[in-house]
């Protein structure tokens, strides 16, 4: 049975990243080239990563399914990234991030992780900054700054509403300039097919050459992980239609735990779905909600225009429940809000799923020039998806899924359970808790890529500089590459009658009506029963056209469903287990009377690390104490 | 709504490509071009034929993967969006729609509307960097950068890297793209220091790669679904006289 060991220093909650990085073990400069590095996905926390390795002089190998690192899904990011610097004065300091992220993350995270994440956030907007990302700036040249949900301080650095994309093409620029260095190889159109494992050690993954269909061995003294989050297991989300977590998936199956798989971000503004053929949501940023104010008519089923409904008719909903924090309240307490107020029946559009984001006396009282300058791209970003002009009535909005704080599970050293696989970003799921604050993931991101990783691999490469590079021809890569290609065949051989995204999206229904913004026990169940039903009829009539050789789409996609399709059971599993409501995971059974989340600290102040335990067999749970030496553990208000 | 697609299909970059034709009933104006490629695939799939394959990832007009030529256009007759965003409401019922890869020789195609961009990265590998270690940058607000210039530096750098602008150029000049990121780094202190090795090199790159030079046309800046301004390529070639 595998023992937790989180490995977190000693110390002071502050002083803890410093006496780590004093006493880590080093690898010196000579030595670090003759060492092999594989990076697993370039957006911000693989792409940061991958340069600083190479910039410290490791060989670096780094993969992505996109025809470019450019293209990875953190390029969506709108709102912006946190940072501690206080340059509005006004309060903020390491220790208040540290505390937001905690509370915000409902007492589920790990406090030594969280204090370091916002301890390096200074470190990222300065080497962001260093590398000509063109954040927002006041007329004296300084860098401008906005609030975000579930804080009362100005700490959110932005570029519009492409904060994601800038900082993400930052990333790509420091990548590209280690590859022309030599220091990294960049393999794009790349999708990790296993992990190949070695006496306990991670060594090297399969590949498929995504043009050529070829399957590639490549090996590595250690291996990180940065392929994101699993949000498209509803199908419709915000994230980009090929993420997937399959590697992550595979590395699970080879023996690293997965933790909280059931913390899922419901993100409450985004694009409601207008159709059926519909393949994406699209998020409209958080940020909105420092200016645009949410409201249902107080009527039901009132079918007049926004704009002719009056004042006194409106009912400003999170105003009305959260008056110290409004509309800026958390992600998953605006989500279940908006959820409430459309199951009640006071929901507007065609569909009665969604609720009004109004921009009217924002513009009022500073002027369509203004509000142009803040969020003038998402503004158009509406329009031309709705064809309706938010400037002149209000947008119409509605949750959706977006990021997952549950992940694999990750000591202090940001190392899964299998020796020399690390796993870094949104794939891990270290600093979030049970709901991630807005504009944290970027930060996160960065702050593993850049700044912790690179630190904290060298204490495990130190006692490899005597292994000679691992060679592709051992029996544990034979077996990987056999049983990989054993599973592709499997999926052509079906040859039944129904497409992979046919599946997906009705496993994306199952999701959401019993695993999504509100579940209870008798529906989760149903979930289960429902997931094992569609696995199985997927294994018998599935329909992927073609062959392994050459490019294949739908091999692509059937391969990813398949695995969507085995961690869906167990996002279930860990919903059934945790008898609690926290953050974004919310049971119906256990909520206070005014219906906000109900914690049960004295039995799941823990973090859920399940273990798979072979093919058919229940996974095993192992339970990480959650001990908190700082914050008091409170009931998480923000009335 | 019935539509008439004719598609490009082609089995590799080896083969001959030709037109082929598709009839696409009960589209619905609100599908955006690529779902409706879907329902189309998906058919293809259902009745054991090869789906047309197509490059696409975030769906929401930012991440540059999607770039398919329709009607004439990349990214299709509307200005200002990428084909993701192509709502079919813009067309009409009965209409023919002609379906094409990017067409540029430094961008073969790969597969039907697949083509590689790879040569897109090479030019971003010449120079597309502020030369800066991790743990090495000075205190964020200690280079104050002008607002003006820092705006001006973003709306350059909002490029999506998509190739709409060489596949719109009758001589595959991939000027608007590069001038995009000379521009954004020319405009902020930070960027100052490297600019003349950076303005060489990557001229030199995209010279070597095979895109052709700028002749004032102006199709890139009339189809970049970013609408960036073809006023960075003025930048560029002042850059690019001051590097020698």
């Amino acid at each position: 049975m595998t023992i937790l060991n989180s490995k977190i220093p000693e110390g002071p909650l502050s002083e803890k990243w410093t006496r780590y990085k004093e006493n880590v073990k080093l690898v010196s400069p000579a030595n670090r080239k003759k060492l092999d590095i594989i990076v697993i996905g370039t957006g911000i926390s693989g792409a940061a990563a991958a340069s600083a390795l190479g910039e410290l002089g490791y060989n670096v190998k780094v993969f992505c399914y996109q025809d470019s690192p450019r293209r990875a899904h953190s390029v969506a990011a709108q709102g912006g990234i946190n940072a501690a610097k206080n340059y509005k004065n006004d309060g903020d300091s390491v220790y208040r991030l540290f505390y937001d992220m905690i509370k915000g993350g409902d007492y589920r995270s790990r406090e030594a992780n969280v204090y370091r994440a916002a301890e390096v956030s200074n470190q990222v907007i300065d080497h962001f900054t260093a590398l000509g990302v063109p954040f927002a700036r006041d007329y004296g040249g300084t860098l401008d700054t906005r609030s975000f949900g579930g804080v009362q301080v100005s700490r959110t650095f932005y570029a519009k509403g492409q904060t994601g994309q800038q900082c993400l093409l930052g990333c790509y620029s420091s990548l590209n300039r280690q590859i022309k260095k030599g220091t990294v190889t960049m393999f794009p159109r790349r999708e990790m097919l296993d992990l190949v494992v070695i006496e306990g050690r991670a060594r090297g993954i399969i590949t498929r050459n995504l043009i050529t269909g070829e399957i590639e061995r490549h090996s590595a003294h250690a291996v990180v992980l940065a392929t994101g989050g699993y949000g498209t297991i509803y199908y419709l989300s915000t994230l980009a239609v090929n993420s997937n977590p399959s590697a992550a998936w595979k590395a699970y199956k080879r023996g690293a735990l997965f933790a909280n798989p059931s913390f899922i971000q419901i993100h409450p503004t985004c694009v409601p779905q207008l159709n059926d053929y519909q393949s994406k949501l699209t998020l409209m940023s958080e940020s909105l909600r420092n200016d645009g104010r949410m409201w249902v008519p107080k009527t039901k089923g009132d079918t007049r225009n926004p704009n002719e409904i009056p004042e006194e008719e409106r009912d400003y909903f999170l105003e009305r429940r959260y008056p110290a924090y409004g509309n800026l309240v958390p992600r998953d307490v605006g989500s279940r809000a908006v959820k409430e107020r459309c199951d009640a029946g006071y929901g507007v559009g065609k569909t009665g799923l969604a609720v009004y984001l109004d921009f009217r006396d924002a513009i009022k009282k500073q002027g369509k020039k203004a509000i142009e300058d803040k969020y003038g791209n998402l503004f158009e970003l509406y329009k031309t998806i709705t064809g309706k002009d938010p400037y002149e009535e209000p947008m119409m909005i509605y949750p959706a899924g977006h990021y997952t704080m549950g992940g694999l599970w990750v000591d202090y050293e940001l190392m899964t359970t299998i020796p020399g696989l690390y796993a870094i970003g949104e794939c891990n799921f270290s600093d979030h808790g049970a709901n991630r604050l807005g504009a944290s993931s970027l930060m996160q991101a960065a702050g593993d890529g850049y700044f912790i990783l690179p630190n904290t691999i060298s204490n495990y490469l130190a006692d490899q500089i005597k292994t000679p590079r691992i060679p592709v021809n051992l029996p544990e890569f034979e077996e990987s590459e056999r049983s990989s290609i054993e599973r592709l065949e499997k999926l052509l051989a079906v040859n039944g009658r129904e497409t992979a995204s046919s599946f997906h999206k009705r496993l994306g229904k199952i999701m959401w009506d019993y695993v999504g913004m509100v579940r209870n026990e008798e529906g989760l169940t149903k979930a289960l029963s429902q997931i094992r039903e569609l696995r199985e009829e997927f294994w018998k009539n599935l329909k992927v056209p073609g062959s392994i050789n050459g490019l294949n789409q739908e091999l692509e996609k059937a391969g990813r469903v398949a695995d969507f399709l085995e961690l869906a059971e167990l996002l279930v599993i860990d919903a059934l287990n945790r008898k609690e409501s926290c953050g974004a995971h919310f049971r119906e059974e256990y909520q206070t009377p005014d219906g906000e989340p109900l914690r049960n600290d004295k039995e799941y102040a823990y973090v859920a690390a399940w273990e798979y335990t072979g093919h058919g067999n229940p996974p095993v749970l192992h339970k990480e104490e959650l001990k908190f030496e700082v914050v008091e553990m409170k009931e998480r208000s923000y009335k | 709504m019935k539509l008439t697609l004719k598609i490009w299909r082609q089995k590799d970059s080896k083969s001959k490509g030709r037109f082929e034709t598709y009839h696409m009933e009960n589209v619905s104006p609100e599908m955006s071009f690529l779902e409706m490629l879907d329902a189309l695939n998906k058919r293809l799939v259902e009745e054991g034929g090869d789906p047309v394959a197509f490059d696409h990832d975030c769906r929401e007009g930012i991440c540059g993967s999607c770039g398919i030529y329709i009607n004439g256009h990349p990214h299709g007759p509307v200005p200002g969006i990428t084909t993701c965003h192509l709502s079919m409401r813009y067309f009409n019922d009965g209409e023919t729609l002609w379906v094409e890869p990017w067409r540029a020789k430094p961008f073969p195609v790969i597969k039907d509307l697949i083509v590689d961009r790879s040569a897109f990265d090479k030019i971003q590998i010449a120079g597309g960097f502020i030369s800066v270690d991790t743990g090495s940058a000075p205190e964020a607000n200690s280079i104050p950068v002008r607002k003006q210039n820092a705006d001006m530096a973003f709306d350059a750098a909002i490029c999506i890297g998509c190739g709409a602008c060489v596949a719109a150029c009758k001589n595959a000049s991939a000027m608007l793209f590069v001038s995009a990121k000379i521009s954004q780094f020319a405009l902020i202190p930070q960027g100052r220091i490297e600019a003349k090795e950076r303005v060489r090199a990557m001229v030199e790159k995209m010279d070597e790669l095979g895109f052709g030079n700028c002749s004032n046309t102006g199709a890139c800046e009339a189809e970049c679904p970013k609408k960036i301004k073809i006023s960075n390529i003025a930048r560029l070639n002042r850059e690019y006289y001051k590097a020698y």
